[in-house]
């Protein structure tokens, strides 16, 4: 079988953007995805603190620390950029204007609920941020996550396990072995990689799929 | 003559009570009011609540305030950082308060205070851990959780430039929670870059009509861009 990696994996992503897409890429391997954006395709990206319009990191030494990312990283304006204060910012993800949110996850269910912000751990220093905002905001919600966690189980389960982000929000799931869309009367395979047969990953996901 | 600004960070936080909620601006290092908070752990006042999106970074600023332990709860959405040492310790030792709030509600909770609103309804959070025990109302197909304001007795933020009648500009993403913030306070006490003759802002560029804010200081652009970069140097 041939997994993606990472980049990849947000290359994946990046081609599902389309042109004119107001996108906010959560922190992590989301990231990513706007090193794959096609330089002719104009989509404007949103980042929680702020900014509609976010260019690439600057060269070092060029670093304006009033102007980061959510990942609280440096990062620049495009021409046309704009700023705004948060309640503004999170009115875009809650009032519905934003198209596409990307974002990591710990489990998604066949329902479309995400875990993402919390193990539930008894000594975890609980912290949320943005991510309850955009799981409920964005029109479409994107996951992007390998399928399988360290020991093997799948992240696309029947009920999560982890405390909830958001309830039945998520619409497609990428991960380095498949890319699902999750709709009311099931999970859907959009499309798989290479050799890998579609017995084998209903077997590595455990919860019941269907062919796209 | 009406003249907002003040000559010293302690004029500024002059009768800061004790048992007081403290709104503070910025997100990260970035719109974090620095040179007020210095002043304020100065200025001495105890057992407060602060609401920031951050629970402090390092040893500076918001870390060093949590620090002295005068502060009671802190009211925030994402307290745990890769240097949130201070409030790791102190949340570990039961020794200071947490209500975490999601980041979008954090911000409608100051808003609706300034604005006025009483309580609203939102989507953020329904059918989680943070909206558990709160009242939810199904309308028109969609699930909403009761949210209550967020009041400051003082507001703490930081702008790039302001005139005596309190009219703030802001200065890239350092702008976050600031505007927001002074609307929702009793005092919003504003630090700036540096300040400027009437006028000098333009009126159609105004992010933070003087009219919510009390005081002005200027501390000079280090109380922000140059002091956060040598933080991030270090």
């Amino acid at each position: 079988m041939n997994k993606m990696n990472r980049d990849q994996m947000a290359q994946r992503v990046a081609r599902d953007i389309p042109e004119g897409a107001y996108v906010n890429l959560g922190i992590g391997l989301p990231t990513l995805v706007a090193n794959h954006l096609p330089a002719d395709r104009e989509v404007l990206l949103h980042t929680e603190n702020g900014l509609l319009g976010m260019g690439p990191a600057p060269a070092k030494g060029e670093e304006d620390w009033d102007l980061i990312n959510a990942g609280k990283q440096p990062v620049t304006a495009l021409p046309g950029a704009a700023y705004f204060h948060h309640a503004d910012s999170f009115a875009m993800m809650r009032g519905g204007h934003l198209d596409i949110c990307v974002l990591g996850a710990f489990q998604v269910s066949v329902k479309g609920d995400l875990a993402n912000w919390h193990t539930g751990a008894p000594d975890a220093i609980p912290a949320v941020g943005g991510a309850m905002d955009l799981a409920i905001g964005a029109k479409q919600v994107f996951v992007m996550m390998e399928l399988l966690t360290k020991t093997g189980s799948s992240k696309l389960v029947e009920t999560c396990s982890y405390p909830l982000t958001g309830v039945g929000c998520v619409s497609r799931v990428y991960t380095d072995m498949a890319v699902f869309d999750i709709k009311k009367d099931g999970v859907y395979v959009a499309d798989v990689v290479d050799g890998l047969p579609f017995d084998e990953l209903q077997r590595l996901c455990g919860v019941p799929l269907r062919r796209g | 003559m009406i003249n907002k600004i003040v000559a010293s960070v302690a004029e500024a936080l002059a009768g800061v009570k004790d048992g007081s909620t403290i709104l503070i601006g910025g997100f990260g290092t970035a719109g974090l009011p620095n040179a007020l908070i210095d002043g304020l752990i100065e200025q001495g006042a105890k057992d407060l609540v602060v609401v920031n999106n951050n629970a402090g970074n390092g040893y500076t600023g918001l870390a060093a305030l949590l620090q002295t332990g005068r502060v009671r709860k802190v009211i925030c959405s994402f307290p745990r950082q890769t240097d949130s040492y201070v409030f790791d310790e102190l949340y570990r030792a039961k020794k200071i308060e947490l209500e975490l709030v999601p980041q979008g509600n954090l911000a409608e909770r100051i808003r609706a205070a300034g604005a006025g609103v009483g309580a609203f309804y939102t989507p953020t959070g329904y059918g989680t851990l943070l909206a558990e025990g709160k009242e939810t109302r199904h309308i028109n197909g969609r699930d909403y959780v009761l949210e209550y304001p967020i009041h400051g007795d003082v507001a703490l933020i930081s702008a790039y430039k302001g005139d005596r009648w309190g009219n703030l500009v802001y200065r890239k993403t350092a702008r976050n929670f600031g505007p927001i913030m002074a609307t929702a306070a009793k005092m919003t006490i504003a630090q700036v870059h540096e300040t400027v003759e009437l006028g000098e802002l333009d009126p159609e560029a105004v992010v933070t009509p003087g009219i919510f804010v009390k005081r002005v200081v200027a501390v000079g652009a280090q109380g922000n861009v140059q002091a956060n970069a040598a933080q991030h140097a270090a």
